[in-house]
């Protein structure tokens, strides 16, 4: 059994701050690093002015929908303006294919964690978080309530309660209002907005909600200060460091602090090795599988929101899983569509019915029933996705999807043509099984013995 | 030892009052006592909470990690989403099915071991990620598959 590589790769080291290796699991190991230093500052501080120095800072989220951190702290009422009790929601829920990083920031600095919160908390003037984690995280839960409750112990939690709510599996609970349904004991799925949860989140009160690495970060932004967090990484809009999730066909997968900018193919070559065993690379899943896939001509593109962007490309929550040259990208496609047809929620027709259609488009490509109009038609449906759900989870089985049938148009047209797949059983991902089938199968010694 | 009711009412003790919040730790504390969120179980856990079995029927099927069939002593998930996939978490998931002589979903005769495939786990460092009663194993290939197994059915 192996561990996951969690290292800083370059730059400063603010997330990972003081870890080498050992997991900062108690008190005395995080105050030894200097942990706990920035709350006390910060509680000696106004509160506004701890959200400004986040605002300077141009922190942005990290869970992939990079919204500047410090501005959604100040849209929270402050508590003479509201009579309602104000909430912190911290989004524990890491369930994007390809993401790892919240599970190791818990695992391996998980008083980072709590002292963000608890500045979060002086800063809205909050007295009640939640951290919504997901119930297969069993070690990083017990990791972090054990955090929280020497935190308590030690008296450093103050006026504040920390509640650790364990989820039950379902990767809609990731979308901000899905997880405040499912934090109300209800199914996870979305609400329609406005009202934003800044104004109407948890229980119709104000609630801030951020990414686990977004507020492990806040300790840091205020540890080096916001000028000079601000000048780390891609200024003015991609600053400071973040923990890039590197997978897939990469000699040394992990967890990897890094500044943004930092190029997609530095960071597999040099930091991860490269492709092992000689392979090439044929594509990245870059972001997150909720995004457009990159093509090997965009391999130097900085890992900053702007320059992604420029090129149709998102950083999402810093996944870069490698794809390599024997991978049938219309198994990749299917899997990862299969994925959101499982997850989909089922309240918003075009993501019920259109990650459904997408499958069997898919599959037909796959097994080579499909014809060439039906390449038009898989684009047409992710196009009648896009932008028609109440939120982004139809979007994000659409926008891998049209980018494979795009960006890999001679290889679907390959399966149309010889009526099946040209990589046969060679591809890595052939056969791969999806929970979304598990009601209807065979096992594979039931079809031996037939 | 405390009865469900109690720790229940402790749960719902974090959050406030007048609220749902306790349902699904209430649901997960149930299935830990029961292994399977049965009709009893969840008529419990709905006594427990004050709402109608109907409720917590309609919260529990929303969520993968709920039973609401008997499963084994035991549980095996294996990953199957695409960064295990790329580092064949197939040929793990099909050792454990021929050993098994089960397919995913499905649950050995003898009531021990319950075999599902799960979406991605948050491991892609170290494929393919296996839970095994929910603790992750991490880089397992299909032949550390026996080993495994042995150590379920001496447990």
């Amino acid at each position: 059994m192996t561990e996951t590589t969690v290292r800083v790769a370059e730059g400063p080291a603010l997330v990972l701050a003081g870890y080498d290796g050992a997991p900062l699991l108690t008190l005395d190991a995080y105050r030894a690093v200097g942990g706990y230093a920035q709350l006390e500052q910060a509680r000696a501080q106004d509160p506004q002015a701890v959200i400004q120095e986040v605002v300077e800072s141009n922190l942005r989220g990290r869970g992939g929908a990079f919204f500047p951190t410090g501005r959604k702290a100040s849209f929270i009422p402050t508590p003479d303006k509201i009579a309602k009790p104000i909430y912190i929601t911290v989004n524990a829920d890491e369930s994007e294919p390809g993401t790892f990083k919240d599970r190791e920031i818990m695992l391996k600095v998980p008083h980072r964690l709590v002292e963000g919160c608890l500045i979060a908390a002086h800063a809205i003037q909050s007295k009640h978080v939640y951290i919504y984690i997901r119930g297969e995280y069993v070690a990083e839960y017990e990791a972090l309530q054990g955090a929280v409750d020497e935190a308590r112990a030690a008296g450093i939690l103050g006026q504040v309660e920390i509640v650790i709510h364990r989820g039950a599996g379902a990767y809609i609970c990731g979308e901000e209002t899905a997880l405040l349904e499912s934090l109300e004991g209800k199914r996870g799925q979305p609400r329609s907005k406005p009202p934003f949860p800044a104004i109407s989140g948890v229980y119709a009160s104000p609630t801030l909600i951020n990414n686990v690495e977004s507020i492990a970060t806040i300790p840091a932004v205020l540890a080096v200060g916001p000028d000079e967090y601000a000048k780390i990484g891609a200024p003015p809009d991609s600053t400071g460091t973040r923990l890039f999730c590197l997978s897939g066909n990469v000699s040394l997968p992990g967890v990897y602090e890094a500044p943004h900018g930092i190029t997609v193919r530095h960071l597999i070559y040099d930091v991860g090795g490269g492709v092992p065993d000689g392979h090439t690379l044929k594509a990245v899943m870059m972001g997150g599988s909720s995004f457009p896939v990159m093509t090997p001509d965009d391999l130097d593109t900085p890992l900053d929101a702007n320059s992604l962007g420029a090129r149709g490309y998102f950083i999402g929550s810093g996944v870069v899983t490698v794809i390599d040259e024997r991978t049938c990208i219309v198994q990749f496609a299917l899997r990862v569509a299969q994925f959101y047809m499982h997850e989909s929620c089922g309240k918003c027709t075009p993501c019920r019915v259109g990650t459904r259609w997408l499958v069997q488009l898919l599959r037909a490509v796959e097994e080579g029933t499909a014809r060439e109009r039906d390449l038009e038609l898989t684009l047409d449906v992710c196009d009648r996705i896009i932008g028609k759900c109440l939120c982004v989870l139809g979007d994000s089985a659409a926008m891998p999807v049209a980018s494979c049938v795009t960006k890999f148009r001679d290889e679907f047209r390959a399966h149309v043509e010889q009526g099946g797949c040209p990589f046969g059983a060679d591809s890595q991902l052939a056969g791969l099984f999806a929970p979304v089938d598990q009601h209807a199968h065979t096992s594979v010694a039931q079809e031996a013995a037939v | 030892m405390s009865t469900f009711y109690d720790e229940v009412q402790e749960i719902r003790g974090r959050y406030p009052e007048g609220t749902l919040s306790a349902v699904l730790p209430a649901l997960r504390l149930a299935q830990e006592r029961h292994g399977w969120l049965s009709r009893q179980a969840i008529e419990e856990t709905a006594e427990a909470l004050e709402v109608t079995p109907a409720y917590c029927y309609s919260v529990a099927s929303f969520y993968d990690m709920f039973h609401l069939e008997a499963v084994g002593r035991h549980t095996i998930e294996v990953c199957t989403n695409v960064c295990c996939g790329l580092v064949n978490a197939q040929g793990v998931l099909e050792a454990f099915e021929r050993a098994l002589e089960i397919a995913p979903g499905e649950t050995t005769p003898d009531g021990e071991i319950t075999l599902r495939a799960v979406e991605c786990l948050g491991g892609c460092a170290t494929p393919t990620i296996v839970a095994v009663d929910h603790r992750y194993r991490q880089s397992v290939t299909p032949g550390d598959v026996p080993a495994i197994l042995e150590e379920l059915r001496s447990d």
